[in-house]
């Protein structure tokens, strides 16, 4: 038994070497490939002084892109958590025929790239198209306009809140929703007692990588609006305008505002998760 | 009150049902109908003529060809981060681990200007590589490392759970039994890890054929030299060449789908494996 155990001691010890070797090449990339980056920007932010960078902040045209992402990505936010979590539902808990194709129908916008989702928005929404032109014979504009903005949006972040529920719902099955139902709830009891206390945390971490994912938006949506400043300018589009215009303190203070803001919302989100949704599952 | 089991339909399962069939009718399966019918509108000669146009055809090769090597960097890399935070300890290493997911939380125009600020020709860096005649922004290094770094997660995340649960037994009694580092990473380690890899790997590959603003501000979008798909559907939209679009448009929708397949197949594959 004994040179045995010497034997993987050994093989313990020769692992040192090459664990260090992996260890550092691994930190070394992700020291290269993410860290100086980000450190870069921020350096690169402040060096246009702190003066230039609120200067910049506060043009109407940024305000406006900013209030223009804060809208789209809360109409974003409601409309895709209500018809998400319908799906969900209606996912987990029917039997249906086309199911799965209902299914791999949601992955779709994941794997669609932004550019071709938008053209074919284009495509539809138009002024040509099937249903863009029965809009415009009533004089509404879909594409280069808001409706064409929030369209965009919703198909890119459509599929989060639905996938971070589904697997929640089935693993937890319909029987305490089937006892209550029994023991005389309605269906809005049963779902506001039973079924949204299971489902809270994927429902939270669902509708935090829509809000990330809004705000962070821009092939899909660029697209659609035709970056119109003052108009129809995201906050992603207008760091786009100004940095190929070289007004860089613009570009660079606004593009740090929309890193931190979502890196909070993902920690945070993930930290309230650790805590609480820990201690209740 | 009636429910399912009596093979009839209650309001409260109608109505949602339905809800869901117009949600995603109108905002996946209408626009999807309607780019197909519109490539086909011409018959299938003209829809390949799209197709095969010289600047489309050469964005779709480049496309590809920078998507696999991509893919390949991203299973080594991606598993090696995932082995290092789940089996090392090391000081930061829970910072490190809250950070992996921090290229998903930027926005990817911001991505592409970190990397022009960084690597581009006013920058330390970059005019260092310059003066020995290599060229990372506006060439197509920059555009590999824009999308390592917008696909950096998807690696790591899909291996990182498989290998927290996997247990250590078998790799032990390999050891004890005298097999090799290697030999046990080839025939315990990697057979476990392969589908969550492979999963990972389509991840990435999917979204670097569909990356877009990263590259728009990283590559200098030149014809036949750096303008990749996404970016050539882009150009011939803002030009109002809607048919010129549409061929390549095609293709990289085409094979999201076959990526899609491919997820969905891994995914029944691995189910078998736990069970």
């Amino acid at each position: 038994m004994n040179p045995e155990l010497n034997r993987v001691e050994l093989i313990r010890n020769r692992r040192h070497i090459g664990e260090w070797v992996t260890l550092s090449l691994v930190l070394l990339w992700f020291f290269i490939l993410i860290l100086i980056p980000i450190f870069g920007i921020i350096r690169e932010t402040f060096s246009q002084g702190l003066d230039a960078v609120k200067t910049s902040l506060a043009t109407p045209a940024s305000l406006h892109a900013f209030w223009l992402t804060i809208l789209l990505t809360t109409s974003a936010v409601i409309l895709n958590t209500l018809f998400g979590t319908i799906l969900a539902i209606v996912l987990a808990r029917q039997n249906f025929k086309g199911k799965l194709i209902l299914e791999s129908l949601l992955d779709l916008p994941f794997a669609v790239s932004p550019v071709v989702a938008g053209f074919m928005l284009i495509i539809l929404f138009g002024s040509t198209g099937w249903i863009g032109s029965w809009f415009s014979s009533m004089n509404i504009k879909i594409i280069y306009a808001l409706p064409g903005m929030l369209i965009a949006t919703l198909f890119v972040t459509f599929p989060f809140v639905a996938r971070e529920i589904l697997p929640v719902l089935r693993e937890f099955g319909p029987e305490q929703e089937e006892a209550a139902s029994t023991l005389g709830a309605s269906q809005w009891q049963t779902f506001w007692r039973i079924t949204l206390p299971t489902i809270k945390w994927g429902l939270v971490y669902g509708v935090t990588l829509t809000i990330a994912r809004s705000i962070g938006e821009f092939g899909a949506v660029l697209v659609v609006s035709g970056s119109i400043i003052n108009k129809t300018q995201t906050a992603t589009l207008r760091i786009h305008d100004q940095f190929s215009d070289f007004n860089y303190a613009g570009a660079f203070s606004a593009a740090l505002i929309l890193i931190v803001a979502s890196f909070l919302l993902l920690n945070f989100i993930k930290h309230i998760y650790k805590t609480k949704g820990g201690n209740t599952s | 009150m009636k429910n399912s089991q009596n093979g009839t339909l209650t309001s409260v399962e109608i109505v949602p049902r339905c809800l869901s069939f117009f949600y995603i009718g109108l905002l996946i399966v209408l626009p999807l109908i309607a780019i197909t019918a519109k490539a086909f509108q011409g018959g299938l000669r003209n829809l390949f003529h799209q197709i095969t146009l010289p600047e489309g055809i050469y964005s779709l090769k480049l496309t590809f060809f920078l998507a696999i090597i991509l893919m390949f960097i991203n299973i080594i890399t991606g598993t090696a981060t995932a082995w290092v935070l789940v089996r090392y300890n090391f000081p930061l290493k829970n910072i490190m681990n809250s950070l992996i997911d921090i290229p998903f939380a930027i926005p990817t125009v911001v991505t592409g200007i970190m990397l022009v600020v960084l690597y581009g020709p006013n920058s330390v860096i970059g005019s260092i590589f310059e003066n020995h005649g290599l060229e990372i922004i506006f060439n197509k290094p920059g555009i590999i490392l824009a999308l390592l770094f917008v696909t950096f997660p998807f690696v790591v995340r899909s291996v990182q759970p498989v290998l927290m649960e996997m247990d250590k037994d078998m790799e032990e009694a390999a050891q004890t039994l005298g097999a090799s580092r290697i030999s046990i990473f080839f025939r315990v380690i990697l057979p476990t890890l392969l589908p969550s890899i492979l999963t990972g790997a389509a991840l990435s590959f999917s979204r670097a054929l569909g990356e877009f603003g990263s590259i728009v501000i990283v590559a200098g979008n030149i014809p036949f030299k750096t303008q990749v798909a996404s970016v050539y559907i882009y150009g011939e939209i803002e030009s109002a060449n809607i048919q010129g679009a549409l061929g390549t448009a095609v293709v990289l929708l085409f094979s999201s789908f076959i990526v899609l397949v491919f997820l969905n197949l891994l995914q029944r594959w691995s189910h078998k494996h736990e069970s």
